[in-house]
């Protein structure tokens, strides 16, 4: 049976079927994402000073698997675009640079941005025994300054079995440079370069330690919300990878010469689809990796 | 149902169709170097003390709403659409400003365990 109204508009809405059914579903995408964003800031307003983490993902990485984004999305129109002038081959192209642009993104979530966090630790102190490392936290200095406090002692873990050992009684952290120099004013505010993991050894006892964990979804509503987010975000992009690398293959090539018009339109859905992903991570980017 | 067949527009039609979407190419190349360029912004915005971390919020979601609305307006093509996805956008933000209402709601009325 013939699927009607993929190329020809219906009378009565005055669109192809195909529009109207992607505008409903990012309809529904925009109330799953709502919910999440609505929990972030719930979350993030009930968070009691200092326990909302800044500075902890790296900043140039986002900006630019941002970019990478925004770039897929103008490749993505212009693939669009190349069908509607009938230019094939540069369709082929732009939707090439596109799936690429995709993969670059998930490649560089997977398997550098996560893997870091996971093997990241981070402890929070008890509030009696905040004085105890103050040379870490660095609070009076903060006070002073009208500045939110530190809780958490950050930086990567040497002894991991101290995690599960019961019997181990200690965490012994090369410190992140925020708790290696913590009155330094430079590190009053979170820096756009990574700083990686000083030399500095602090050994944390785990009778002072109100929890820790490695920079995994545990361990605060941050990296919940963050691994939350940007995973659905992820497979949202992985989705579109998989459409477009299908309508890229000779698939595509085949219904452009029976139809070039409904290849078209069906490169304009999951475009529009896609445009929705990037404006979902225009919001994700600044709230997780900047403010 | 007697549908009429889904066939290519008339090829005259057609010309003049695609005549109209290369001159739209520009648009494409110059919104995405506004992204871009507002990307940056955000960055450096964030690194600006505004005072209090409100304020940094309300900037960088503001710099974020700009965007958005050059991607929906001119990539979604949303600046022309037809009156049938407005309507659809309409109800979907009523629906998720509602949302975010409860959320507000949970937060200034929380329910709490005496």
């Amino acid at each position: 049976m013939e699927i009607p109204y993929t190329v020809n508009t219906r009378p009565d809405t005055g669109l192809w079927n195909a529009k109207v059914g992607i505008w409903l579903f990012l309809a529904s995408e925009v109330m799953l994402f709502g919910g999440l964003f609505s929990a972030y800031i719930f979350l993030r307003l009930d968070a009691e000073p200092g326990m909302w983490p800044h500075g902890l993902l790296n900043v140039p990485v986002g900006t630019m698997n941002t970019a990478i984004l925004i770039a897929s999305s103008v490749t993505v129109v212009l693939a669009w675009a190349s069908l509607k002038m009938r230019r094939f081959w540069a369709y082929w192209w732009y939707m090439l640079i596109t799936i690429l642009c995709g993969i670059t993104f998930l490649t560089v979530k997977l398997v550098y941005e996560w893997p870091q966090k996971f093997d990241h630790f981070g402890a929070f102190i008890k509030q009696e025994a905040l004085e105890k490392y103050e040379p870490y936290l660095g609070n009076h200095h903060l006070e002073e300054k009208g500045l939110a406090p530190r809780r958490e002692i950050t930086g990567h873990l040497h002894n991991k079995a101290a995690l599960s050992d019961p019997n181990i009684k200690e965490y012994d952290i090369a410190l992140d440079p925020v708790n290696a120099d913590p009155t330094n004013p430079a590190n009053d505010r979170p820096h756009f370069l990574y700083q990686p993991s000083t030399d500095k050894i602090a050994k944390i006892e785990k009778e002072d330690v109100e929890y820790a964990s490695m920079f995994e979804p545990r361990h605060s509503a941050y990296f919940a919300s963050y691994f939350t987010i940007t995973g659905l975000h992820g497979l949202h992009v992985l989705g579109g990878v998989i459409v477009f690398t299908y309508f890229w293959l000779p698939i595509g090539s085949k219904l452009y010469k029976r139809n070039p018009e409904h290849l078209a339109n069906r490169v304009e859905v999951v475009g529009l689809f896609w445009h929705f992903v990037d404006l979902v991570w225009i919001f994700v980017f600044p709230l997780f990796y900047l403010l | 149902m007697n549908n009429p067949p889904d066939v290519s527009p008339d090829p005259a039609e057609h010309e003049e169709y695609a005549h109209n979407v290369a001159k739209h190419v520009k648009g494409y190349l110059i919104v995405g170097a506004i992204l871009l360029a507002g990307t940056a912004l955000t960055v450096a915005l964030s690194y600006v003390d505004f005072g209090n971390s409100k304020t940094n919020i309300a900037v960088a979601m503001l710099v974020a709403a700009i965007k958005v609305s050059f991607v929906g307006a001119i990539f979604m093509h949303l600046a022309a659409e037809k009156r049938l996805i407005y309507r659809v956008l309409i109800f979907t933000g009523v629906f998720v400003c509602a949302l975010f209402w409860l959320t507000y709601l949970a937060w200034y009325n929380p329910i709490v365990r005496h």
